[in-house]
């Protein structure tokens, strides 16, 4: 049952559930895709999250009611064509000074630091959802194994390109920021850098696999990417 | 020699903010803006340029710039904030908000105090000659970008103007606009009221809120009853709107503005109708304010009311002199103000 709520007069979330789970987000996409085709007068931009799709229009060229009849319309002959959004290898550094909390990481899950390690990179996320933070992407799903709730205690400062985890949802943090994420490791590669064409890396739909890298390599890597010659390419298109 | 204003003092927290970055939120990046978008346009229309160009938003205590140009015009709206002008010998002319003022190479700009709200503008005209970022000028500090390299303005700063001077013609005033903190805010029940107790809901509209101190661009926090959740106060991140009234765990609503993150995981309990977020940018710590429930057809005629006043502002101009003591130029300013007043 999709539910149309309005979130005062100028956006209405479009909610196909309350839970994080693929068909569900699989959904939101496509209604995404379906609005953006059929232009619908007045919609000013859309928001993708796991559950729902954030519709901001203007109340001076459309309005709520006209807005969630046509809405109502597009869901209900909603097809839902599972696309693969782009894949993304991201290079992380599982070492020392980037992985503070490997260790309780491991000792919460009762796996080895190394079977953390092999468990984070071995599975495709999907990005559900990028938010928090300019391209913070949402990915899912973690292995149960991993499930650990947030820290008791935020950390006030985690570097950009934190790689975190916390219960079913794996991370990047895109800039400095607070956070109550489990740190696994770090990327050299900047998921927001505003100095490119596409200032953020990834979108709603994308998938991730994570790839361990040596902190030698990490060090070169970011070396790069602090210039801005690091060129990452996804690994598929979309 | 490019034109530009020398930052001598930067006032507390002076940041470019235009109406907004509109159109990246699914890739996390939130709208900022001025928090009071109808001071911003009225100050952009006194002074000569588009309602939505980029200004400068100014809290608590505004700045002092020193004209680098052969001359420039501004003007100043929010509350009842006025702006000094002091020139190379120490001399101070005064303009009140609404009025534009032209400055030659030399004189300062200098607004002391933000007064009646927690916001200014000054709006230049032509604006400022800095590179967008994703379309638009407003400065968004926690991501270090937009506006002026990404923060608020330090000492020394020099903001390049984007015309060389200012245009000649009269100067005019805005009359009958009032900009100052709302006490009583419409809101839309909704997306998640649901999540709360009937008696939370019923709390929401019977009480008053204050604003606390920790008040800043992204929000307002607010203290007042507490607004109990149903079922917990964690739900899976949706998407977040402008003026979306968030409660976390304390039950302590917080009032989400133009820094807001594009979504979050606390319910929201309401969202505060568009046209009130300009009047609720205004508010101050220690401001007590009441809201009420409307229905969305209600915040909408509300807001087309709004835009309907903006868009007839233009229109509202009256001419006046550069310098009101001046007999001579009070003469040529009840003139020009004929004129203006003839052709309607």
């Amino acid at each position: 049952m999709v539910r149309l709520i309005a979130s005062g007069d100028t956006a209405m979330v479009v909610e196909f559930g309350e839970t994080i789970d693929r068909t569900i987000n699989a959904r939101v996409m496509a209604l995404a895709d379906r609005i953006d085709e059929t232009g619908l007068a007045g919609v000013v931009e859309l928001v993708p999250t796991f559950r729902s799709l954030m519709v901001h229009y203007d109340p001076l060229v459309t309005s709520h009611a006209t807005l969630a009849e046509q809405v109502r319309q597009l869901t209900d002959s909603l097809d839902v064509n599972h696309r693969h959004g782009r894949l993304w290898e991201i290079p992380v550094c599982y070492e020392g000074q980037h992985a503070p909390d490997l260790d309780d990481v491991a000792r919460a899950t009762k796996l080895s630091t190394r079977d953390v390690i092999a468990t984070h990179t071995g599975e495709i996320y999907q990005v559900y959802c990028v938010g928090f933070l300019p391209g913070f992407p949402y990915m899912g799903d973690l292995p149960a194994v991993l499930e650990l709730p947030r820290r008791t205690s935020p950390r006030l400062r985690l570097p950009q390109g934190s790689v975190c985890m916390a219960m079913r949802m794996t991370g990047i943090y895109p800039i400095e920021s607070p956070g109550g994420w489990h740190l696994l490791g770090r990327t050299p590669v900047r998921l927001f850098d505003r100095r490119r064409a596409d200032a953020v890396l990834m979108a709603p739909g994308d998938r991730v696999k994570f790839v361990p890298i040596p902190l030698a390599e990490f060090d070169r890597l970011d070396a790069a990417a602090a210039a801005g010659t690091l060129a990452l390419a996804p690994r598929e298109a979309a | 020699m490019t034109a530009s204003l020398k930052v001598i003092a930067p006032g507390l927290q002076t940041t470019v903010q235009d109406i907004g970055r509109i159109g990246h939120q699914r890739l996390g990046i939130p709208v900022s803006g001025a928090l009071d978008t109808t001071a911003l346009r009225a100050a952009n229309i006194v002074a000569g340029n588009a309602p939505g160009m980029a200004g400068l938003e100014m809290a608590m205590s505004g700045p002092t710039l020193e004209v680098m140009a052969d001359s420039v015009r501004v003007a100043v709206a929010g509350g009842t904030t006025e702006l000094q002008i002091i020139s190379d010998s120490g001399e101070t002319r005064r303009v009140p908000p609404l009025h534009s003022a032209r400055l030659v190479r030399g004189e300062r700009i200098r607004i002391g105090g933000v007064a009646g709200s927690a916001v200014a503008y000054l709006a230049i005209e032509g604006g400022m000659d800095l590179p967008p970022f994703l379309g638009s000028l407003s400065t968004y500090v926690r991501g270090s970008f937009g506006g002026f390299e990404g923060r608020a303005l330090r000492e020394g700063d020099v903001l390049p103007l984007a015309a060389p001077g200012a245009v000649e013609r009269s100067e005019v005033r805005l009359g009958g606009l009032e900009l100052l903190p709302l006490a009583r805010v419409r809101v839309v029940l909704g997306p998640q009221h649901d999540d709360f107790t009937a008696e939370a809901l019923e709390r929401l509209v019977t009480t008053d809120y204050t604003v606390t101190r920790e008040a800043d661009r992204m929000g307002l926090r607010l203290a007042g009853a507490k607004l109990d959740h149903v079922k917990g106060h964690n739900i899976v991140s949706d998407g977040i709107a402008p003026g979306a009234i968030q409660v976390p765990g304390n039950g302590l609503p917080i009032v989400l503005l133009a820094d807001r993150q594009s979504t979050g995981g606390y319910p929201k309990i309401a969202t505060v109708a568009s046209a009130d977020l300009p009047g609720l940018g205004r508010v101050s710590p220690g401001a007590r304010i009441r809201f009420e429930a409307v229905p969305v057809a209600a915040a909408e005629a509300a807001r087309r009311e709004l835009e309907g006043l903006i868009a007839g502002l233009a229109a509202r101009l009256e001419a006046v002199g550069g310098d009101e003591i001046d007999p001579e130029k009070l003469m040529s300013h009840n003139l020009i103000s004929g004129v203006v007043d003839g052709g309607g």
